[in-house]
């Protein structure tokens, strides 16, 4: 057996950071601790653009010194041989700055079951493809979690970069500490924290983050350590529940028990109705869909809503159960009832919570003023959109008026919301909302609705799960101007697939497929094509599809 | 101004003899140079040699003192040039590059150097680009060594044998009259390590003695007849004089001899990823006591004949780890083997991957396999890399799915100036269809990914204009687009590319992305930087550069985060019909270099007491439908996407999270692409003016009072 085997070798470290994280100075805190501790370090990195923004891989080795002076005599070298290359299945402390990078740190077999203390950031930062896709894009992180978590030997994860920000400090910080707190390093916790201040930069900060990471890591070892029982929580694959998971729970039990407790005094009627004549599961979400529209518009508008989500009712074959129809059919319709038009827009720039929230979001001290500006930018059909349906739609085909939008506007109309002259002008526009149900997308946006709900109604009498997808085709209506007028002709092809699919056994799954290819798709080319493979003949409209 | 700054870092320079000195690969290069008495050092920066740069110009006062020359080169080829200052004169030099390509480009220098040869020792530092992390084609430098009969150091990673390396390498080329290559690779540059230092010498003869003193000798000048004796100089004398100063000084070594019959020769910058392996398979241990007999190949080039044939006399089968192909050592040693009568058995790239890095995995199942073949009864130890992925105890037992693990390829950072360029480059060709583009080296070769995925080729730095020149016909009804960074400009794009245009009469469209500093290596400045600096001559506009090689149609668009702007000169340019090449210089300073310089002044202005602004930008989570079109269009760090707050709707929701720079992209583009009405701007004023507090006052009362009543209606609805 060879000297390696037997333990005569370097305690090895890969750290896994994106570029701008500090890894670079994370390497050379641990090669600092580790030199004034005896030690003979080596940190490597791979410079370059891979560090602007892209995955980057730091390593470090560090060997005793003179650890078996009995062999010195007679050396090939009086300095120890280290790898410049972190080696699959040899790392004894993995770092990882990213819940996605501990991913892939397990890939390249940085990490493993036998050797490796893992200490792993579990904050996410998007992909470019999770960033851009249209819906939802994003990996499941909580499988990521799980798989990660029993990939190592000792698991040492928390929001690193959470305790980083909270200190305005950089997550290296917070990783050194937990590095230190982990123990798998033989230094004391004074020598670690030296290294950051021989550093000389940002060193308060940079030690209030690394208290945080310190003492996080410190607890998980210990609770590691305790007896059995307590260490259930620590072998959990799952993420524990949130306080907003936790707020959920509570909502949906409150809302199913007492609807009327969750709103306010003008819609105590629609809560009563809730309470005695929808599905349980349903409620939170009619609830919610009730103060929308009444928010909206006004409680009569709510009322509207509810007689809308009634009349499904009669194909509701679940009602005990989790009612999806009417569950997502008050999602969407809500939704749908309240589009976003310049007075809604206006409405929501104004509230109050919202601009408390963006003092908080720019750190904004007490004795700091704040301005908001809005970019805003409405294009002709918006501007006819909150007209008066009829001269709205004269003005829409209006060359001229076009042009005095366009003119006007310029390259976009910016406000400050928080000047005197930009607070009246939005909260002028918001109070429009009493003209909003003359005009001309009101109408159509009724119609729409109706015809949309009548179809769900339509197919869910016979294939019940075909009339939920129906249902949640309307997800793929978002955004605004372009974006939105290319949602609804993705809407629009889903409802007439859904025609000709009806009567087929997997209309349902096929649907659900058409709308993800559609929420993949900005230009819509995809979805055509799924279109014809998916539906088969009959695409066209031009012939009947055969039935399964 | 560099991106990362030396200035501690390099008053270790001033170490004496016997001390220790501490620091990483370029460091310990820098201080070799000064103890070798070098008189003058030039170069270009690159990945991974670039602080090199950066580090000679932070110590510019200690090479002041012993009168050392020092020059940021214009390209490689200006650096190489350089050196025949060492050619009739006893001066040593020293330039420093990426390799290959900065070697490709220095190449018609470096021939004729190593044609004539030098007389003072000239040294050329390679900063080896291979592997992973690099940026670049893969491919040797050890075909120049070969072509130009140069002579090419590999030593292995430990800082002592590096500067060994420089010092022996000047050594070398003096006495052998022939350039010397030293070839740091990839991860040896920002190794850390220590060595005993030496003190620094000052050059027997400087700079100025020489300029004081000219002297010529034309049998150096590569012309004939001299090209043609210069040849046969290289092979009668100066090659046996390496040989010979290479086996006196015992360069290469020979490790473990006389341990076993069966041996294995590496190259000496793989030295320690071989005993790594070695280790591992239990035959070696961490000061290299290999079981096995080791010839470490410091020199890459030449191969010394006499060496590899004593190494191989008493060997029955011998395995090369070399890197790289072709494996011309390989083919070297086979010819040195075959030659010399002897009928081992040459191991190579039959045990080891024929292409590509050779990291401690692939080294190490090579060097099983060899030894397994050779030495069956030897009792090797089995690590886990070598079982098959599909054994649980393999380090690449599926643990993770792959599909949750996606690649995070570099890109622009936040608040790049070059995001909107191409920002507005893709609201252009909404209008004006798509064109083919040309890309250059640069950070701006990012927009070949996405969100943009702009670029159909890269042909070389400098060469975004040259590599769309055969894509021109007058005839078309649309343009071919390149693009140049200033870099890439100023080292051969102006006459390479847009001079080119200008003769050639191309139609051609050059976007010139002038961010004031070479910034992808580093933010190194160059001729059109803004900066003023007391050692160079900056602030020379590049509009101005193209109008007096030519160009009639030029703009400048001082600030390329007017997206609008931006989008209609590009229009303009895409739609004009003047013959011969539109140049936009699209100017904006690079964000990384801006925020190092502006965040120090501001927060100086405020701790005084005056009025400052910050500013970022934010999306309403409310009027945020999801549908993240303008992450399409940006592709910002700071731009990403949080969990929904509202409990109705699933999709996550646009966000710009706290290190957002507040450089106008997000506003610039909601309004050029029309996109939606959630993108806000925040200004937050520090230490407000009288003029602010008064303007607040007013605005308190008033907003509070049209709140007041927005908010009463809401509580109707709302349960607080």
């Amino acid at each position: 057996m060879g000297s390696w085997k037997q333990g005569r070798r370097p305690i090895t470290i890969a750290i896994l950071a994106m570029g701008g994280e500090g890894g670079g100075v994370l390497s050379t805190w641990i090669a600092d601790t580790a030199e004034r501790s005896g030690y003979v370090a080596q940190a490597t990195q791979v410079a370059g653009v891979a560090q602007r923004t892209g995955t980057t891989v730091y390593y470090v080795e560090l060997y005793p010194q003179d650890a078996d002076d009995a062999v010195v005599e007679g050396r090939v070298r009086n300095e120890p041989v280290l790898s410049m290359f972190p080696i699959p299945g040899q790392c004894d402390i993995v770092v990882a700055s990213e819940l996605m990078e501990a991913g892939r740190a397990v890939q390249r077999g940085f990490v493993t079951p036998d050797r490796t203390t893992f200490i792993c950031s579990t904050n996410r930062v998007y992909s470019i493809d999770e960033k851009s896709a249209v819906g939802d894009g994003r990996v499941d992180s909580e499988q990521l979690l799980a798989s990660v978590r029993v990939a190592a030997r000792r698991f040492v994860g928390a929001d690193f970069m959470q305790m980083a920000v909270a200190e305005r400090s950089v997550i290296s910080s917070a990783l050194f500490g937990a590095l230190a707190g982990s123990a798998a390093l033989p230094f004391e916790r004074s020598i670690f924290e030296e290294s950051i201040q021989a550093a000389g930069k940002g060193v308060k900060k940079s030690l209030a983050a690394f208290a945080r990471g310190f003492d996080m890591a410190a607890d998980a070892v210990r609770a590691e350590q305790a007896p059995a029982r307590e260490r259930v929580m620590l072998t959990l694959t799952r993420r524990e529940p949130s306080p907003e998971d936790l707020r959920e729970v509570e909502l949906t039990r409150q809302a199913s028990d007492d609807p009327c407790s969750l709103i306010g005094p003008k819609l105590q009627t629609q809560g009563r109705r809730i309470a005695q004549g929808f599905p349980a599961a349903s409620r939170l979400m009619l609830v919610r869909g009730c103060l929308r529209t009444a928010l909206y518009q006004d409680e009569k508008y709510a009322t509207r809503y509810l007689d809308r989500i009634e009349r499904l009712l009669a194909v509701e074959s679940d009602p005990d159960g989790a009612a999806l129809l009417t569950t997502e059919a008050a999602r969407y319709t809500a939704l749908l009832m309240t589009y976003q038009d310049t007075i809604h827009v206006a409405l929501q720039k104004i509230r109050a919570a919202r601009l408390a929230d963006i003092r908080v979001e720019s750190r904004a001290k007490n004795d700091q003023l704040v301005d908001v500006y809005e970019y805003l930018h409405p294009d002709v059909s918006e501007v006819t959109d909150t007209m008066p349906a009829a001269v709205g739609k004269a003005l829409r085909a209006n060359k001229l008026f076009a042009a005095a939008v366009k003119g006007a506007r310029g390259g976009g109309i910016v406000i400050n919301t928080t000047s005197v002259v930009g607070f009246t002008t939005l909260t002028t526009l918001a109070n429009l909302r009493p003209m909003r149900p003359t005009t001309l997308r009101f109408k159509r946006v009724q119609k729409e609705v109706d015809a949309w709900l009548a179809l769900v109604t339509e197919m869910a009498r016979s294939d019940y799960a075909l009339g939920v997808e129906v249902t949640k085709a309307a997800h793929v209506i978002k955004g605004y101007g372009e974006t939105f007028e290319h949602g609804m002709e993705s809407f629009e092809k889903l409802l007439a697939a859904a025609r000709r699919m009806k009567g087929r056994q997997d209309a349902s799954e096929r649907l659900a497929e058409l709308r993800r290819v559609a929420l993949s798709d900005e230009g819509g080319e995809s979805l055509e094509l799924a279109l014809t493979t998916v539906t088969g003949p009959g695409v066209d409209g031009a012939s009947v599809p055969s039935a399964p | 101004m560099a991106e990362r700054s030396f200035a501690a870092e390099v008053k270790h320079l001033r170490l004496g003899e016997g001390e220790v000195f501490r620091g990483e690969g370029i460091l310990a290069v820098t201080k070799a140079l000064l103890q070798s008495g070098v008189a003058y050092v030039g170069g270009y920066q690159g990945a991974p040699i670039s602080h090199m740069m950066d580090v000679l110009g932070d110590a510019r006062e200690i090479l002041d003192e012993f009168d050392v020359y020092f020059e940021n080169s214009a390209s490689e080829a200006t650096a190489a040039a350089m050196l025949a200052a060492s050619v009739h004169y006893p001066l040593r030099g020293a330039v420093a590059f990426k390799s290959t390509v900065g070697t490709n480009v220095a190449s018609d220098a470096l021939a004729n150097l190593a044609s004539g040869g030098v007389l003072g020792g000239a040294l050329v530092i390679l900063g080896e680009d291979y592997g992973e992390g690099s940026s670049i084609m893969q491919e040797r430098s050890h075909a120049f060594a070969m072509k130009s009969q140069m002579w090419l150091l590999d030593p292995r990673g430990n800082l002592s044998a590096i500067v060994k390396a420089v010092e022996a390498g000047f050594e070398l080329s003096e006495v052998s009259n022939t350039p010397v290559m030293l070839q740091l690779r990839l991860r040896s540059n920002h190794m850390s390590g220590s060595f005993v230092a030496k003190d620094n010498v000052r050059p027997p003869m400087t700079v100025k003695d020489a300029v004081e003193h000219p002297t010529r000798d034309v049998s150096r000048v590569v012309l004939p007849p001299a090209s043609f004796m210069h040849e046969k100089e290289k092979i009668e004398q100066r090659w046996p004089a390496a040989v010979e100063y290479i086996t006196s000084h015992g360069l290469n070594e020979f490790l473990a001899e006389g341990t076993s019959d069966v041996g294995i020769i590496v190259q000496g910058g793989l030295y320690n990823t071989l005993n790594r392996s070695l280790e591992l398979l239990g035959v070696s241990d961490a000061f290299g006591n290999s079981q096995v007999p080791l010839y470490v190949m410091n020199v890459a080039y030449p191969v010394i004949d006499s060496e590899v044939l004593r190494f191989c006399s008493d060997k029955r089968a011998v395995l090369l780890v070399e890197e790289g192909q072709p494996d011309y050592i390989e083919q070297n040693i086979n010819t040195i083997l075959r030659r010399g009568g002897d009928d081992v058995a040459l191991h190579g790239k039959d045990l080891l991957p024929i292409a590509g890095e050779y990291t401690p995995m692939a080294v190490t199942r090579g060097v099983n396999a060899f030894l397994r073949k050779h030495l069956p009864d030897m009792q090797l130890d089995e690590p886990s890399l070598l079982k098959d992925a599909d054994d649980p105890d393999s380090p690449f037992a599926a643990r993770v799915p792959s599909e949750v693990v996606q690649p995070r390829p570099p890109g622009l950072c936040t608040g790049c100036p070059e995001r909107p360029i191409f920002a507005a480059l893709k609201l252009a060709e909404k209008e004006t269809g798509e064109h083919h583009v040309s890309a250059d080296i640069g950070c701006h070769l990012f927009a070949i990914n996405a969100p943009f995925h702009l670029g159909a080729t890269t042909m070389g730095y400098g060469l975004g204009a040259a590599g769309g020149a055969a894509l021109n016909n007058p005839e078309a009804e649309r343009p071919s687009i390149a693009f140049m960074g200033d870099g890439g400009f100023w080292h051969n794009g102006l006459t390479s590319g847009v001079g080119n245009a200008v003769f050639n009469k191309n139609n051609q469209v050059l976007v010139v992305v002038d961010n004031d500093y070479a910034a992808a290596t580093g933010g190194q400045d160059l001729l059109s930087s803004r900066a003023e600096l007391p050692h160079r001559s900056t602030q020379h506009p590049i509009e101005r550069a193209v109008r007096g090689i030519g160009v009639k149609w030029a703009r400048t668009v001082s600030h390329t985060y007017d997206v609008a702007k931006m989008r209609d000169v590009l229009i303009e340019a895409l739609t004009s019909k003047d013959r011969g090449p539109k140049v936009v210089v699209a100017q904006s300073e690079c964000q990384l270099n801006r925020q190092r310089r502006v965040k120090p002044e501001q927060a100086k202005l405020a701790a005084e007491g005056k009025r400052v602004v910050r500013q970022r930008y934010g999306v309403d989570a409310d009027t945020c439908t999801g549908d993240h079109a303008c992450i399409r269009i940006s592709g910002c760090p700071s731009l990403t996407i949080k969990d929904n707050p509202d409990p109705m709707r699933t999709d996550p929701v646009a966000t710009v999270i706290d290190t957002c720079v507040g450089c106008g992209v997000c506003g610039a583009n909601a309004h050029a692409a029309s996109l939606c009405p959630s993108f806000y701007r925040v200004d937050v004023i520090t230490n407000p003016s009288i003029v602010d507090k008064a303007k607040l006052g007013t605005r308190n009362r008033i907003i509070a009072r049209l709140s007041d009543a927005v908010e009463a209606r809401a509580s109707k609805y709302e349960m607080v």
